[in-house]
């Protein structure tokens, strides 16, 4: 039998239930993951010689986890499935992947994205010392690993991931040198009405930052980050902030976790070329979805935190409503009712998105008040002074202009954690709104490639 | 105080040897790279940009700041490679810098 080719990159959330959705419905998808084992992020599995439990792992949310991963064991003779592949780029029809230094491609009939989030960075100064890292990277080093990042952690930022992520180093016995959050309490007493849309989840987040103050952690909201101290050679010793009342205070540290919510990863359905749309409360771009999953290009869907950052729960709906809306699209039998309960669902998930989006906003005005030496982006070692220049004696008001004036995104991140940032001190030294400086386009390679890689047919 | 990561848990693994710029050193059976060289130094690499040492930053495979180099000139990303008995990494590029 040969039935429509179905490729679903990601095995988070989103990607393994939409396989799960597919293979019900008698389809045997090609799976692709950049991982080494399936769960995503926020359900990343250890390494199997690790004996903690999924309670340890994963807390409140160790049912969900447990579910996921189970489902996605039970799929695994019913998938073509790809571990440790780089999904590098899409042209009309056709998945371009890596794996080992060989290349190839997967022709689909639909290609549905599952492709996550990663932490949404602002620069600092000194945020490229050595043991500076994303928020995302301290709970990869705690969940995967065991580890924590340093033997004095501070947490900066905002954003549920900050709480979370404080407190499930608390839980580990890792040593907290403070958690110091740039949204003011107002800004989450507003967010109050839509974040009741969630309760469970609101409760949850209120009971780590509970923790964290039982335990006696500096917590500070309201916070204007000045500079992450430290040297070249040695890497981070401290950090820097003006409190909520405008008074200097520096806590000592040997790593720095900070993070400003999420930003979707993107660049597939860029290739894919999907059309974007600028998001204006949370002043980020994300591809044009409809809530069944289909993107602006006919065979191409999105699901989960890389389209629209609803969280895993949303992310699990999203990944079968995609998967159901390709099945419709391909003209295979779809249940409407369960389609139109999953709808429902995913109104209540958006609710909250925007409640989070209020709670933890976006701090636009720090990229405006980044110091000129400054650095803006951390692989090519840009600062915010150089940038600037671009601008005003270029006349590089666009992001793409901008970048290829300076560099400022065109490193190996590829304008991941540097590229928002770098908009922003753009918009503001042009005086033109941030829409209108626009988004780093995707390029591919998406991530680097060996000069040797080789294609291989398949 | 050499070490950056600090080990909370899952200490009773497998120890794997390796070396670092040519010192031996420990890791545990299923450790990344990363994590194994962070368990016994401060940074694994130089910015080729003259501002300082570095040691990852997302852990995920998305900033490719942890890029490392093995003895015989191949490149590896350190977060998501696993360490093996054996490996002789090098935290300076053996290759040209452009």
């Amino acid at each position: 039998m040969v039935g429509p080719r179905i490729v679903v990159v990601g095995t988070g959330p989103a990607g393994v239930r939409c396989a799960e959705q597919l293979v019900a419905a008698g389809i045997r998808p090609v799976v692709i993951d950049e991982g080494g084992r399936d769960g995503g992020q926020i359900y990343r599995r250890q390494p199997p010689n690790f004996r903690r439990g999924y309670a340890d792992l994963y807390g409140s949310e160790a049912a969900k986890a447990d579910a996921l991963h189970r489902a996605f064991d039970a799929l695994r003779d019913r998938i073509d499935y790809h571990p440790g592949t780089l999904a590098w780029n899409v042209t009309e029809g056709e998945l371009h992947l890596m794996r080992d230094g060989a290349a190839w491609r997967a022709p689909y009939d639909a290609l549905i994205v599952c492709a996550g989030a990663t932490d949404r960075l602002m620069p600092v100064k000194g945020w490229q010392h050595a043991g500076t890292y994303s928020l995302g990277a301290a709970q990869v080093a705690l969940k995967s690993q065991a580890c924590s990042v340093g033997r004095r952690v501070v947490f900066l930022g905002s954003g549920p991931l900050l709480y979370l992520v404080a407190a499930q180093y608390l839980k580990a016995g890792a040593a907290i040198g403070a958690v110091l959050d740039t949204a003011r309490l107002s800004d989450r007493v507003a967010a109050l009405p839509r974040l009741l849309a969630r309760p469970g989840v609101l409760r949850n987040g209120l009971s780590y930052i509970a923790a964290l103050r039982r335990a006696g952690v500096p917590l500070l909201s309201g916070v204007t980050p000045v500079e992450i101290t430290g040297d070249a050679a040695r890497g981070v010793d401290g950090i820097v902030v003006r409190d909520g009342a405008g008074r200097e205070r520096r806590f000592d540290c040997d790593a720095v976790a900070m993070g400003y919510h999420l930003r979707p990863e993107t660049q597939l359905a860029d290739l894919a070329r999907c059309a974007f749309r600028f998001d204006a409360e949370a002043r980020q771009w994300f591809p044009e979805v409809s809530l069944e999953g289909r993107s602006s290009v006919k065979g191409v869907y999105l699901a989960g935190d890389g389209a629209r950052i609803l969280g895993a729960d949303g992310a699990e709906n999203a990944g079968r409503l995609a998967a159901l809306s390709a099945l419709a699209d391909l003209g295979l039998p779809v249940d409407r009712a369960r389609v139109a309960a999953l709808l429902r669902e995913q109104g209540v998930m958006e609710r909250f998105r925007r409640g989070l989006v209020r709670a933890f906003p976006w701090p636009a005005g720090q990229a405006a008040d980044l110091a000129d030496d400054a650095i803006v982006c951390r692989c090519e070692c840009i600062t915010a002074g150089e940038l600037r220049r671009t601008v005003r004696e270029m006349g590089a008001a666009e992001a793409n202009r901008a970048k290829a004036f300076s560099r400022v995104g065109m490193g190996r991140c590829q304008g991941r954690y540097c590229g928002q940032a770098g908009a922003e001190v753009v918009a503001h030294a042009a005086a033109v709104p941030l829409e209108q400086v626009g988004r780093l386009r995707g390029q591919a390679p998406v991530k680097p490639l060996a000069i040797a890689t080789r294609e291989e047919t398949q | 105080m050499t070490a950056r990561f600090v080990r909370l848990a899952e200490t009773g693994r497998l120890l794997i040897r390796f070396t670092v710029d040519g010192h031996p050193a420990e890791a545990l059976e299923g450790d990344t790279l990363l994590v194994a060289l962070l368990g016994n130094v401060r940074s694994v690499r130089s910015s080729e940009f003259g501002d300082g040492r570095r040691a990852g930053f997302c852990l995920m495979g998305a900033c490719q700041d942890c890029w490392v180099w093995t003895a015989r000139g191949e490149r590896l990303r350190a977060c998501s490679t696993p360490v093996a008995e054996g490996m002789a990494i090098l935290t300076d590029a053996t290759e040209a810098v452009w």
